[in-house]
This record gives C-alpha cells, sequence and structure tokens, in this order.
C-alpha cells in the first residue's frame, strides 16, 4: 500500500485539459516524477521496458541580474522535450534521473524504448505542455509542481 | 500578477456583456454571450484572461470573446483581440495548434444515394487518411527542400503537386497562404516534427466527416453556397499537427525573454509578446505563417484523398460528384487585417484563439464567389450532434473585427467521459443515433462521446442573435473518421 508521501503525482478535473499535480522530495525527484506522470498517462508503463538511455539536457535564456534557477520554465522545456522525443524518435520513457541544475540548465537522463505497435498502446495523446498556471513550490516537508498539457 | 481585482460584468443588452476597463486595462472587455454562458464561466478564469488580455500594449477597441468562451492560455478560447502598429504580437494569442481550422466540402450526393453505403464509406475514409499518433501515409516522405517550399506556399504547393484542383485555392482564407513565411525562422525540430506529418489527421478532436444537411434557414444563401436540404457535405477539421506545437512552445521561451527586454508587464506568463515591430514578433509571424501554412497544405492534401475516396465508393469522379470546397477557415491565427476603426481604416494584427473571421457581403477581402453574401463561417460541433454553417455580416465587420464563434468546448474532462462510458460499447451506441464512426483509439472514442461537450446549438445562436453571423444551414454527422 502506497502512503501518500510515495506517490508520485494525482491528476487534478480539468475540463479542457489535462492538469497534475506532481510530487518530490527534492527538485530532482520532482523532475522525474513529473515527466513519469506524462508518460503514464500517455502508456502502459508496464509493457514498457528500459533498454535506451537518452541522455537530456536543456538550456534556457536566463535574466543576468537574478541567481534564482528558473524552475518553472526549465519544468516546462524539460517535459515538452520528452514528448518531442517521443513524437520525432518514437520513444516511450518510464523512468528518469535528473543528475544537476544549474542558473539556466538541467542535465538528466530518460530511460526507455522504441515505440512498438503490437506491444504497446497509446492511452492519451498529448500535445504540448503549456506555461498555464504553471507551479513550482518547495514545501514545508517535499517539493511539488502543477502542470498543465494542451490535449 | 498586473491585475488584482477580480473582473465585473455589465450586461450591454441580451447579447452583449461589458468587462469594464478598470486597474491596468488598456480597452473594456467584450463578451458575446447568454446569461447561462455568463453563469458558466463564473467559475473559470477566462473572465480574467479577458481583463488580463486588455492589459497588453497597443490593443485597440475592446478584448472581445466569443460565446463559445472558456479557459485558455493566457487567452481565453473564444477570443479576438486587434493589434495597431504600437502592439504586440503573442504565440499565447493564437495557440499550440495553429491554424486549427475546418473546411466543408459539397457535393452533389443526397442522402438516399449514401445511406447504404457509409459504413464503406467510412471504411475507405479510414484507409485513406491517416489517422491517430504515428499514422502517416507510406507514398509520402517529403525532403527538407520540399517541406520548405509546402511552408512558404500552403495549400498552393499541395494544389501544384496534384492534391486537389486550382479552384479550391479561392475557397481558402488568405488563399491558403498567408504571406511573409520564413522557413528559416522554424526551428529543425519543427520541421523534423512536421516532415512525418504532412497529411494527417492527427487526433483528439480532430475528424473527417460526412455529412446530412439537415436543416436550411435561409434557401437563398444555402443555394449560394451550392447546399440544400437533404444533401451530403463533409467537413475535414484538423491543424498544423507536432510542427505547429513546437513553433509555439519555441517562441514562448523567445518571448518570455523578450517580454523582459522591452519591459512588457506581464499579468500571466502564457501571455507573453514582443512588439510588432521587433526581431523577436517578426521572427515569430515569419514562424507562425509556415505553421499555419503547413495546417492549410494538411487540409488541402486530406481534401483530395476525400474526395478519391468517395469517387473509388461511388464509382463516379470527384467532379461529377461535384465534391467543390466551399471554405476553409483558420480557428486559432494571427493575422494582418484591414478594419475600420473610429471611421478610419487601419491595419490590426489580429489575434483569434477559437474564433473565425466572419467577413460581411461587399468587403474587400470576401472571397469573390461570395461577395453578395458573406464569407462563411464553419462551425463543428461535436460528433452525435449538430455542425453549423452561417456566413459573415455587416455588424461582425463594425464590431469584432469581422470575427465570429469556432465551436462548441467541453463540458467534461476526458477522464469524466471515460468514466461516464464505463464499458459501453460507443460505437454501437453513435450506430443507435445513427451515425457510424471509426477511430484508431478506443480512449480517443470515449473522451469525444457527444455528452462530453456543450450543445454548439447555444452557441450559435448566441452569434446568429447578436447579428455577428447569420444562420444558413445546419449538418448531422452520418459517418466519422476519428484519430
Amino acid at each position: 500500500m502506497k502512503t501518500l508521501t510515495d506517490k508520485r503525482y494525482t491528476l487534478i478535473e480539468h475540463t479542457a485539459d489535462l492538469a497534475y499535480v506532481a510530487y518530490g522530495k527534492d527538485v530532482e525527484e520532482l523532475f522525474e516524477n513529473a515527466a513519469y506522470a506524462l508518460f503514464d498517462v500517455y502508456t502502459d508503463l508496464s509493457r514498457v521496458k528500459e533498454s535506451i538511455e537518452r541522455p537530456i539536457c536543456i538550456q534556457i535564456e536566463t535574466d543576468r541580474t537574478k541567481t534564482d534557477i528558473d524552475y518553472e520554465q526549465l519544468l516546462v522545456r524539460w517535459l515538452n522535450e520528452l514528448l518531442y522525443l517521443n513524437e520525432v524518435e518514437d520513444l516511450l520513457f518510464k523512468r528518469f534521473k535528473v543528475k544537476g541544475f544549474s542558473t539556466g540548465e538541467l542535465r538528466a537522463s530518460a530511460y526507455g524504448e522504441k515505440f512498438s505497435s503490437g506491444r504497446h498502446v497509446i492511452l492519451t495523446p498529448l500535445k504540448a505542455v503549456t506555461y498555464h498556471r504553471i507551479e513550482v513550490v518547495k514545501g514545508p516537508n517535499r517539493w511539488h509542481a502543477r502542470v498543465i498539457v494542451d490535449l | 500578477m498586473v491585475n488584482e481585482f477580480t473582473p465585473k460584468i455589465v450586461q450591454v443588452d441580451e447579447y452583449r456583456f461589458k468587462v469594464p476597463r478598470e486597474g491596468n486595462m488598456r480597452v473594456d472587455g467584450i463578451i458575446y454571450a447568454n446569461d447561462k454562458i455568463i453563469r458558466d464561466i463564473k467559475d473559470d478564469q477566462s473572465l480574467q484572461q479577458v481583463a488580463n488580455v486588455a492589459t497588453l500594449p497597443g490593443i485597440v477597441k475592446a478584448s472581445l470573446a466569443m460565446p463559445d468562451i472558456h479557459e485558455g492560455y493566457g487567452f481565453p478560447i473564444g477570443g479576438v483581440a486587434a493589434f495597431d502598429e504600437t502592439g504586440v504580437i503573442s504565440p499565447g494569442g493564437v495557440g499550440y495548434d495553429i491554424n486549427c481550422g475546418v473546411r466543408v466540402i459539397r457535393s452533389n450526393l443526397r442522402r438516399e444515394e449514401v445511406s447504404g453505403l457509409m459504413r464503406e464509406l467510412v471504411n475507405t475514409l479510414f484507409d485513406n487518411i491517416p489517422t491517430g499518433v504515428g499514422s502517416h501515409r507510406k507514398d509520402l516522405k517529403l525532403s527538407i527542400h520540399e517541406l520548405e517550399s509546402l511552408l512558404k506556399s500552403g495549400a498552393r504547393w499541395a494544389v501544384s503537386k496534384g492534391y486537389g484542383w486550382q479552384k479550391d485555392i479561392d475557397h481558402i482564407e488568405e488563399g491558403g497562404c498567408i504571406k511573409g513565411a520564413d522557413p528559416a525562422e522554424v526551428s529543425q525540430r519543427a520541421l523534423e516534427r512536421g516532415r512525418a506529418q504532412v497529411g494527417t489527421l492527427g487526433s483528439g478532436n480532430h475528424f473527417v466527416e460526412v455529412d446530412l444537411i439537415s436543416e436550411v434557414y435561409d434557401e437563398e444563401l444555402a443555394g449560394g453556397l451550392g447546399l440544400e436540404q437533404g444533401g451530403i457535405a463533409i467537413q475535414v477539421h484538423t491543424g498544423s499537427r507536432g510542427l505547429g506545437y513546437q513553433v509555439c512552445d519555441d517562441f514562448i521561451g523567445v518571448m518570455i525573454a523578450a517580454a523582459r527586454k522591452y519591459g512588457i508587464e506581464l499579468a500571466d506568463r502564457q501571455l507573453c509578446c514582443a512588439p510588432l515591430d521587433s526581431e523577436e514578433g517578426r521572427r515569430y509571424f515569419a514562424a507562425m505563417a509556415c505553421a499555419a501554412n503547413f495546417a492549410f497544405a494538411n487540409r488541402q492534401m486530406i481534401t483530395h484523398w476525400v474526395r478519391e475516396s468517395f469517387s473509388s465508393v461511388l464509382g463516379k469522379s470527384p467532379e461529377k460528384l461535384g465534391l467543390d470546397l466551399i471554405y476553409d477557415v483558420c480557428h486559432n491565427i494571427a493575422k494582418f487585417e484591414d478594419h475600420m476603426v473610429n471611421g478610419r481604416q487601419k491595419r490590426l494584427c489580429i489575434h483569434r484563439k477559437g474564433a473565425t473571421r466572419a467577413l460581411p457581403p461587399g468587403h474587400p477581402q470576401t472571397p469573390e464567389a461570395y461577395k453578395t453574401i458573406g464569407q462563411p463561417v464553419l462551425i463543428p460541433g461535436d460528433m452525435g450532434r449538430n455542425s453549423y454553417v452561417l456566413v459573415g455580416t455587416e455588424a461582425a465587420g463594425a464590431e469584432t473585427f469581422a470575427s465570429s464563434c469556432h465551436g462548441a468546448g467541453r463540458l467534461m474532462s476526458r477522464s469524466r467521459a471515460s468514466k461516464t462510458v464505463g464499458g459501453k460499447n460507443i460505437v454501437k451506441a453513435m450506430q443507435d443515433l445513427g451515425v457510424i464512426v471509426k477511430a484508431s483509439g478506443w480512449r480517443t472514442l470515449a473522451e469525444e462521446i457527444p455528452e462530453a461537450y456543450k450543445d454548439v446549438t447555444e452557441v450559435v445562436d448566441v452569434v446568429h442573435n447578436a447579428g455577428i453571423a447569420r444562420k444558413v444551414v445546419q449538418l448531422k454527422p452520418l459517418g466519422v473518421i476519428k484519430g
């Protein structure tokens, strides 16, 4: 039985699109779980193997006067990168490892395999992750992020 | 947040509601709706979004919303906003599916002639038109060079390659090609996404539908469009696919930085924008126009396969079957258009996010074939109920930068729709309603059940009664293919 703190994400009722809140004990795990949520909605992950590792690096233009990390923009870019790889390279991912952040950068790896039409299923097709009401928050015990996906 | 107030609503008349200018708003908001629609949207963020759009630099006259208004990203869905030369252009005012739009094709066919063939027609359409995730025509793989000419010329490219007829071009908004498209502004990633998806329907709410003309509201206007009661028409609804999503996403990154650079205060990050007269603004327009042209080409190619499918099932040529394109409209777009503002003609950048251009009779840009009746306005409904064809009016020309509504909008979330369906066989249930449906994914069908949508009739009645478009005919689905 999973306890609340084990939970990776929760779907939120949203009329037009897909909305969820992802959780993590630190910001690295938060990004991993937000990515997991996306593919868990998209496909049946129990049928996906981890035979490929795909290194990913996200870079964003930052405001030079600020040193804070823009986690919101990095999160949207990270998730959209995964959707891009899914579409162009036919990859399905089931596990993610965030290696590190800096002001304008995220380095990570995604693990999965190529889509195979006999074995894999598409449950809900996804268009793009939006900036609408995007939120990355550090709470007292864990981090959480709200994500809205255009379907 | 720039706007920290709760927007007020003042009823102007039965179908017009004003959000009076306050705080940082530069103009009023005007919503075309009825009491029920206004009550429905009070629970979401769409009113706040109408007010937020009104804060953007260079906005002219009002931040407008159509009766299909609901919460979007930055801009509300159903939103229309026009900017003068001091204003901005915003990817959020266009959306991810750039030039998602719809076209309607007429025919000489009567219901009796197709009723026994509907299953065969639906199966043939489904075989000829790639639908759903990852599906594409095996006979189609464009080189990057070909793709670039497609992005520059839109539907014109498709016609030059044998997809459709020369005369189709005069029956597409902007002649099927938005000028100023520059493929050099489209990222490599967007090009890669586009290359595999040329001539594909996609998934979700995109469809090809065979319809019965079930009701005629104005014989003369219907005659002018070549439609009559009991006849058959076809709708095609799709957009720019992954290429459009990627262009939008690429430029939201650019525009967040640009808004900072030009000191534009944003009420919402998704409203990020750049001055029309800036490098970033010009680059976005050039890339967005490419995506819009991709969508025009996409619908044009699908039209060609619709004609081939009908021709093979009915054993007659598409010309004999009278499969003429009535019109093709954009639902998500930013475009330069000339409109009258305070008695003077002005060049404006019009953003329509879930709205349709609705030019009145006699307007210089109204297509030649429709000069006396007004531009056709095409409003798709859900897969079980009605769609509508309307025409633009003088009032739209005067009040809304010649704009009208675009569709129904969802009532149920997708997960709730799936739960409602449970173990029910939707294909069978739709068949009992007289609609033959074929889709590549079971989940899509469950999520797209008619009950999950608002009835588009209410939306269409508001624009008709408010006078910003005029109802011509109602369409009822007989056969549908979906992704």
